[in-house]
Parts: structure tokens; C-alpha cells; sequence
């Protein structure tokens, strides 16, 4: 990097370590500590979470959530990049701008808009009991189930966005010709496209899924005081009990567990072949 | 696409229909829960049931008193816009380096600086607070902010750096060889053609912090209250028709805001 390169990156530099870095070692600091002063060193934190089985079933559980949110999300948001790669450019935009639009809006708003929409008295209650599907309505508000409908939709965007960007860079002509040499549009989808739009579906698959386990509102609002995750968890020590050490040591791990499974999936972009084999 | 085929292609067919019924119910379910809360907050009784029980503006007359709710939402608005210019200001700035240069630090410096995104924001939150206790320090409006700036910043650096490989390197070269400086080759050259990718970030910034919870969560106290977790302490603690309207309030802003984000920097085209 040159001088004049450098002096322009310096100052997002300086504010990163100083309130980025910084504070993340310090945390980290902490979580090895007896107590809030940082006195003496101790992995007793570390310990008390792994040797508890509420602890670290609270931790697979997110993990669990993650990547059954990031499922449905795959499901709808592909078919979403394929229709919207082939629609007309202003059906595009308007497909597109739809689709952004509930990240847009404040994620309170649309968490709170899915209570009026999934409660015991809800328009889907409504609906299901009106056409007589059930006598009983349906426990959807402070259930699994729930959370992972409304996280579906809360990160649809952050999949379909990278989904979108690489089959917009793929030669369409790839698929015309798996099509002219006989390849039906199922076998062309399942050879050809799905193949090359890879690298997006990870992109989308790591996005979705990072967002989806730290979305500390629709976790807490849909999943209720029963339903516990790891934010809600960190919060709870951190505030609630006020026992810092061992926020940040829940904290550390809960890092570590997403950039393990985001660096895993990244693995996957390596693994595939950039010019996949047809 | 016609068919080359000149009988019906029933497997083109099947797809084209398995596809578009996904998305169009994807579509129901993106819009939907907006539209629903935007009807419920018409609703002239005290309950939030749907379809609502007669049309008026009651709630959104009572919002005028609300000084709780103002209060927080005035909050919002001055982090947002701070955190907004902050952010766009050193992500432009890092963009520019990062484009320039092709090394291996080119790369640590995006990694570092995109890691907020992958990060979950309540850990750094919380870390933030913790580092500020240490430093013998108190929460304040400022590093409230700064918190932000280091959420938000990913966004513009994305939408910055995307705008940037499409600038034509020649137009650079073409500027400092007619004798301009580098400030007024930025100022007259990049900055015009890089613009639209610079304020489609930095709308997204403005949206992301107005919107933060994670962060706000540890860094606002009771006198810089913001109004998600305003918000979203009402939802927890007694469910009225106030947040309802509220939440009408902030769909039909940010659809005005993003109507205008795609009109003056072509909002869906950066985020592609």
C-alpha cells in the first residue's frame, strides 16, 4: 500500500482498533477473569458453560435455528434470483424492490406487524379456523416454528441479493446451450445454473445464516421468555444478573461459533470449482 | 422465451409454474405483514385485531402526545444522521485505498472492516460497553454513535467499492495528465461518477442505524433512549394500538425514503 493509499484508510483504521478491536480483546480479557476487575486469570467461565447442559443446549439450539431459517430463506430466495435473472429490467426493479423493502423497514416494526399476524386471535388463526382446517388454533407465537417463519422473512433480501449478483454475471449462453444439446429445464437448472450460482448461494447461505442466530428482537418478541437463544442469553447475564465475566465468556463463544461455521461454508467457495464442470 | 420446440414444453412449463408460485408467494409474505400493521393502525377500537373494527386516525392523534415515544424517535434521528456521516465520510475514504491498491493489505483491511456484518452485533455491543466501563468511562451519545459507525460502515465501504471497480482507471490518469491535483481529480471526476454508489450506502447506513437494536441495547441509557428499543420494550411489556400506529408511521417513511433512494442513486441497482 502507498503512503497517500494508506493516509486515506487510516482513519476507519484508528476508529476499528480503538473501538472495535480493542474492545473484543478486552472482552475476551474478561471472559478469562475471576471477576470484574480483571485480578486473576481463570477458565472457570469457560468450564461452567460446557459442563451445563442448559448452557450449551441454548447454543445448539441457535445453531439449530440458524440454519432452518437460512433453509426456508433458500428455498423462496432462489426461485426469486431465477425469476427475477430473467425478468425484463423494469419487472426487475420492481421484483427487486419488494424484495428489499422489508429489510428497509425497522425490524421492530415487522416483528410486531407477525404478532398481529400469528397470535392466538391472528389473521392465520382466523384463516385456518374459518375454512375448518382445525377446531384449535394454532400455537405459532413463542414457538420454534414461529421464529423461524418470521426470521424467513425478516433475511430473505440478504439471500436472493448475492443469489442475483452472480447470475446476472453468468453467460445466459451456457444454459442455451445445455438447452440446444437436449438437456430439459429441470436437468439444465440442476447441471448448469445451479452450479454456477454457487459462490451466491454460499454468500446468501453465510449472510442469512450470521443474521439469523444474533436477531436478538424477533428471537425475544416471537420466541418469548421460554424460548432462549444466545443473544437473549448474553443479555440476560450481562444485564440481568450482572455477571459480566461470564457474558463475555458466553459472548466469546457465541463469536466463535459463527465464524466457525461461516469459515466452513467459505470452504465451500473453494471446493467448487470457479468454471464448474458442465 | 419461445419455445423451440413447436408442441408445448411441458417441462419448461412445469418449472417456469414451480418457480413462479414460489416467488409469488414469497412475495405475498415479504409485503404482506407490512401492509397488515399499516391497516391495523386505522383501527378506531383498543384492540389489535384484523380486519379492524372501523377506520380511524385515533392512534396516530395520540402519537402527538406520545412525548416518550418523540423523545426517543428525535434520538434515533440525531444518531442516525451523526452515524450516517461519519460512516460515509471514512468508508468512502477506505473504499478509495482499498480499489487503489491490490496487494494482500487490500484484503485484510476489507476483511476487517466487512467483519461487523458477520459478527454477532450484540457480542460487539456488549463488548463495547465493557471497554468503556474499563476505560473508567460512562455510555455517552458519542460512543453510541461510534458504535454505529462500526455496524453500519460495511454497507457503505460494499455499495463504495462496487461503484469503484466500474470507474474507468483512464479517467484518473486522464485527469492528473490535464494537470489536475488529486483533491480536484476526486472532487470533479471520482465523486461524480462513484456518487450514486456512495449514497445508496450511505441510505442503507442511515436505515440500519435507525433501525439498530443489538448495539443500542447496551450503549443508550435512559437519557439517549432510541426508539426501536423504545419499541420494542412497549411489544414486550403491554401490546397497544400506539406502537401499532408508530409502526405506520416508519413503513410509510421508509417507503417514501426508499422511493426516493431508487430514484436519485438507483437503490436496487447498487444492491445488486
Amino acid at each position: 500500500m502507498r503512503s497517500d493509499e494508506f493516509k486515506l484508510v487510516l482513519p476507519l483504521t484508528a476508529l476499528f482498533v480503538a473501538f472495535f478491536v480493542a474492545p473484543l480483546c478486552v472482552l475476551l480479557a474478561l471472559s478469562l477473569s475471576v471477576d470484574t476487575d480483571m485480578r486473576a486469570l481463570t477458565v472457570s467461565h469457560y468450564v461452567k458453560f460446557f459442563t451445563d447442559s442448559f448452557n450449551y443446549s441454548i447454543l445448539w439450539s441457535t445453531i439449530v435455528l440458524g440454519v432452518k431459517a437460512t433453509i426456508l430463506c433458500l428455498v423462496f430466495g432462489y426461485p426469486i434470483a431465477w425469476i427475477c435473472a430473467r425478468a425484463r429490467p423494469r419487472w426487475q426493479t420492481v421484483l427487486l424492490f419488494l424484495v428489499i423493502l422489508p429489510i428497509m423497514t425497522s425490524v421492530v416494526v415487522r416483528t410486531f406487524s407477525w404478532i398481529v399476524i400469528l397470535g392466538r386471535q391472528g389473521i392465520l388463526n382466523q384463516i385456518v379456523l374459518g375454512l375448518g382446517l382445525t377446531s384449535e388454533p394454532l400455537r405459532l407465537l413463542f414457538t420454534e416454528l414461529g421464529v423461524v417463519i418470521v426470521l424467513a422473512q425478516v433475511q430473505m433480501p440478504l439471500m436472493v441479493l448475492p443469489i442475483l449478483t452472480v447470475m446476472s454475471k453468468t453467460d445466459p449462453n451456457l444454459a442455451d446451450a445445455s438447452r440446444a444439446l437436449g438437456a430439459g429445464e429441470w436437468r439444465t437448472l440442476w447441471k448448469v445454473t445451479l452450479p454456477l450460482s454457487l459462490p451466491g448461494v454460499i454468500a446468501g447461505c453465510i449472510l442469512t445464516y450470521s443474521a439469523s442466530v444474533t436477531a436478538f428482537v424477533t428471537q425475544t418478541l416471537i420466541g418469548g421468555a421460554r424460548l432462549v437463544y444466545m443473544p437473549l442469553h448474553i443479555y440476560q447475564q450481562a444485564v440481568g444478573a450482572n455477571n459480566w465475566p461470564f457474558a463475555a465468556a458466553i459472548s466469546v463463544i457465541f463469536m466463535v461459533a459463527v465464524l466457525v461455521i461461516v469459515y466452513l461454508l467459505n470452504l465451500l467457495t473453494r471446493i467448487t470449482p470457479s468454471d464448474a464442470e458442465v | 422465451m419461445p419455445s423451440p420446440h413447436a408442441s408445448v414444453d411441458w417441462e419448461s412449463l412445469s418449472l417456469r409454474f414451480a418457480f413462479g408460485a414460489l416467488t409469488a408467494v414469497a412475495v405475498v409474505f415479504l409485503v404482506g405483514p407490512s401492509l397488515i400493521v399499516l391497516l391495523t393502525s386505522l383501527t378506531a377500537s383498543q384492540s389489535l385485531r384484523f380486519p379492524p373494527d372501523g377506520l380511524s386516525l385515533r392512534w396516530y392523534y395520540a402519537l402527538l402526545t406520545a412525548d416518550q415515544m418523540q423523545q426517543a424517535a428525535w434520538t434515533s434521528l440525531v444518531v442516525a444522521f451523526w452515524t450516517t456521516a461519519v460512516a460515509s465520510i471514512l468508508g468512502t475514504a477506505a473504499a478509495l485505498a482499498i480499489s487503489r491498491s491490490q496487494g494482500a493489505w487490500a484484503r485484510v483491511f476489507d476483511l476487517l472492516f466487512m467483519s461487523p456484518l458477520l459478527l454477532p452485533a450484540l457480542a460487539f455491543g456488549f463488548a463495547a460497553l465493557v471497554f468503556i466501563y474499563q476505560l473508567g468511562l460512562r455510555p455517552s451519545i458519542a460512543f453510541l454513535i461510534l458504535g454505529h459507525v462500526v455496524v453500519c460502515v460495511p454497507f457503505v465501504l460494499r455499495t463504495t467499492l462496487a461503484a469503484l471497480t466500474q470507474l474507468d482507471p483512464s479517467l484518473i490518469d486522464a485527469s492528473a495528465s490535464l494537470g489536475a491535483g488529486g483533491a480536484m481529480t476526486f472532487r470533479r471526476v471520482t465523486l461524480p461518477l462513484i456518487g450514486r454508489g456512495v449514497g445508496a450506502g450511505a441510505f442503507l447506513a442511515f436505515m440500519a442505524s435507525f433501525d439498530n437494536v443489538p448495539v443500542s441495547l447496551f450503549l443508550a441509557d435512559e437519557r439517549t433512549e432510541v426508539l426501536p428499543i423504545h419499541l420494542w420494550q412497549q411489544i414486550e411489556t403491554n401490546l397497544d394500538v400506539r406502537t401499532a400506529a408508530v409502526s405506520g408511521v416508519i413503513v410509510i417513511v421508509t417507503l417514501v425514503l426508499m422511493l426516493a433512494a431508487e430514484r436519485f442513486a438507483g437503490l436496487t441497482r447498487q444492491m445488486r
